[in-house]
């Protein structure tokens, strides 16, 4: 179990850093079509802002902002839409995630419609990859002690 | 024991080594690999995936599959891990 680590430095030094690394996440992800970069680096860049939170504050004080019923349902959330976007796909009746066709039911062009399918898929792959890095660190750190024992 | 598994691990080697002489070159343009569907990628990516990165279009287009795999496989560790370490309060009691 992490205890409260009472140090001004680190913890305006975080509050400071957390915020940039956060948006660098978000940039990583949404640009990850045209540069390098993607779901999985960005969700992993998202999921240790979290994680310097816990470190440089407190186990509850993050668990307050993201608890572990939250991390369990993004982590499905973001398979859900990776596999939600093919179903759809496959419901306009073309290939299993075949991004062009969504240009069906979205006013945009077959090549816009591609990239929007991409970023879709990128976002699902990012919202799961932050969300089990953050479960997994949790769970060690806090030996698996969650919910009504914590409060 | 351990002298039939060092004996082991070497023969293991030789064989992997004595595989490596027949694979081609480093960066051969005609290696398998590279006249197959590389080709494929890089020439028609634009045409057929309107994606400006040949990258991007190969990891969630032609082999979006994989990268759903990828991603499911990510899943699965993070569950595995909450199913083994998580405790609740009556598990302590008993």
């Amino acid at each position: 179990m992490i205890g409260r680590l009472d140090n001004v430095v680190i913890q305006t030094v975080c509050r400071l850093l957390i915020p940039p690394i956060q948006l660098f996440a978000l940039y990583v992800i949404a640009h990850g079509h045209y540069s390098p970069g993607g779901g999985f680096q960005g969700g992993c860049i998202l999921g240790a802002s979290f994680i310097l939170m816990v470190i440089a504050y407190d186990i509850k004080e993050a668990k307050r902002m993201m608890s572990e019923k939250v991390n369990t349902i993004l982590s499905s959330l973001g398979v859900i839409i990776y596999s939600g976007i093919g179903v759809v796909c496959l419901i306009l009746s073309a290939n299993y995630l075949d991004y062009g066709i969504l240009n069906k039911i979205l006013p945009v062009t077959i090549a816009e419609a591609r990239a929007l399918g991409i970023f879709g898929v990128e976002v699902g792959v990012g919202i799961t990859v932050m969300a089990v890095m953050v479960s997994i660190f949790l769970n060690l750190a806090s030996g698996g002690e969650h919910g009504e024992t914590e409060e | 024991m351990r002298f039939l598994a060092f004996i082991a691990v070497i023969i293991t080697g030789a064989l992997l080594i004595y595989a490596t002489v027949d694979m081609p070159n480093w960066g051969d343009p005609n290696s398998p690999a590279n006249i197959h569907v590389s080709p494929r990628y890089i020439e028609k990516t634009i045409e057929e995936t309107a994606t400006p990165n040949a990258v991007t279009s190969v990891v969630a287009d032609y082999r979006g599959y994989d990268t759903m795999g990828e991603t499911t496989v990510i899943f699965t560790a993070g569950i595995v891990c909450i199913l083994l370490l998580r405790r609740h309060k009556n598990d302590r009691q008993t």
